[in-house]
């Protein structure tokens, strides 16, 4: 991960976690009271994913991504615990910018808007935790030639110009 | 009077459900086919081409354009000659986004309450509590809950014209209105305009399309914003012209400028930022000029169905 250069585009195979906005919530009030979290967040690549219901005989049904930085003020306690990379759309704060830098993460952007797209990288879906949430539950993804863009890299730089949201 | 039954409105609404979000409307189509000819930044044309080939496989394998199925809003035309005989108009129209979100897989993104988040509209399916039909019919049974936000308007004749947007919130957060002096210079108006679209940034999936509301009140200015989003978009080669001229001018001018901006598709550059901006004007008050910007983002979704 820490190789890879802002811009760099990449196809990546392997296993990812959804999470957005209530599971952040609730995994970093997890940290805060010392309680054991539903996955394991060292190595660990989560996407800011609320897929559709999965259509009969598929596996998943829309599963774009979700605006980044409504995460922002839940990242640095899953960074800290060594979640490796991040995966969404838009820009990041610089306080997330500065610790993907300081635990040498990555933020990863992949095309927005194109979840029915996406369907076809995804191989094998696992409800983990949160069921009660829904769209917004963690589900382990099993992904086969995922595009992702590298939109901050474990260097700090960021794909965005300054001054965007 | 001519009567039509609330379950033919019931049904309509649930096509449109599907319809909307399966697939994308030809006028987004094409002015993203035309940004593609146009395009010359190598990243924002492979992203382009992305979105375009997205818009193929929703339609084609009935999935959702995009997971986020947004709040459907619904513009309704009541023929003043029209009777709904059998049921209300909201209950059908509600029943029928139900039938049409459960029957399509889509998204249930609305929670009852804003504030402690709870009571979400969906039904955890994964979670172990498959529906099962409760009849032969093989339709679910329904949760009884998908709060759409209706406009109604009471026009001439004696049909039901029902315009439905499902509205994303990537973009919908990305919205503004300000209240202007009534002597603010046009200049003024599209420097908060372009501001707005500056900050949209890449948050809100760009390339845009922009519905602007001009005039009204606060809350009318607001409502004319979105409701230009169901017109057709123009871009420069268009046909479609506003007949304001005045209107006409600054929506070009506007697509030309906010194209400047040169955020580009997923905000990565290039010369698309805007696909097309629709303005819809109203009389406004001595003291006032209320200007409201709806972003949407390049999957406009909306589809319209005349009973």
């Amino acid at each position: 991960m820490r190789h890879l250069k802002v811009g760099e585009e990449i196809s990546y195979t392997g296993k990812l976690y959804t999470a957005r906005d209530q599971a952040h919530k609730r995994l970093v009030e997890a940290i805060h009271s010392h309680k054991s979290l539903p996955i394991e967040l060292k190595g660990s690549i989560i996407y800011y994913c609320g897929p559709t219901e999965t259509p009969r005989g598929k596996i998943i049904g829309s599963c774009g991504p979700t605006t980044s930085s409504r995460m922002d003020g839940f990242t640095l306690p899953l960074l800290k615990l060594g979640l490796s990379a991040m995966i969404g759309k838009g820009n990041r704060s610089p306080e997330v910018i500065a610790a993907i830098r300081k635990y040498q993460a990555v933020y990863f952007v992949t095309y927005s808007g194109c979840g029915a797209l996406l369907t076809r990288q995804i191989k094998k879906k696992t409800l983990v935790a949160y069921a009660d949430l829904g769209p917004e539950a963690i589900y382990e993804l099993e992904v086969k030639d995922f595009p992702l863009i590298v939109a901050v890299d474990s260097q700090g730089n960021s794909i965005y110009k300054p001054g965007f949201c | 009077m001519r009567e039509i039954k609330a379950d033919k409105v019931r049904d309509a609404a649930a096509d449109l459900a599907k319809e909307a979000n399966f697939v994308l409307r030809k006028d987004v189509l094409d002015a993203l086919k035309s940004a593609l000819a146009k395009e010359t930044d190598n990243r924002a044309r492979k992203i382009l081409k992305a979105i375009i080939n997205n818009a193929e496989i929703a339609k084609k394998e009935k999935l959702a354009i995009c997971q986020d199925t947004g709040l459907p809003v619904v513009f309704g035309e009541i023929g003043q000659e029209a009777r709904i005989t059998g049921g209300s108009l909201q209950g059908a129209i509600s029943q029928g986004l139900e039938l049409g979100y459960a029957r399509g897989n889509l998204r249930r993104s609305i929670v009852k309450d804003p504030l402690s988040r709870g009571g979400s509209g969906f039904t955890p399916l994964e979670a172990g509590c498959r529906r099962q039909p409760s009849d032969a019919s093989g339709v679910l049974p329904l949760t009884g809950f998908i709060p759409a936000i209706i406009h109604t308007e009471i026009v001439k004749g004696d049909k039901i014209k029902l315009s439905l947007l499902p509205k994303g919130f990537g973009c919908e957060n990305k919205s503004q209105i300000r209240m202007f002096k009534p002597t603010a210079s046009i200049e003024e108006i599209k420097r908060f305009i372009l501001e707005a679209v500056e900050k949209a940034g890449p948050d809100a999936c760009p390339p845009f399309v922009l519905g602007i509301g001009i005039g009204g009140t606060q809350d009318y200015a607001a409502f004319l914003a979105k409701k230009a989003l169901l017109n057709k978009i123009k871009n420069q080669k268009s046909k479609i012209k506003n007949t304001n001229q005045k209107i006409y001018k600054l929506e070009i001018e506007l697509l030309k400028e906010i194209n400047n901006l040169r955020i580009g598709p997923m905000g990565l550059g290039g010369k698309t930022t805007c696909l097309g901006v629709n303005i819809l004007s109203y009389p406004t008050h001595i003291a006032g000029l209320p200007v409201a910007i709806n972003i949407s983002c390049h999957a406009l979704r909306s589809a319209v169905k005349i009973l």
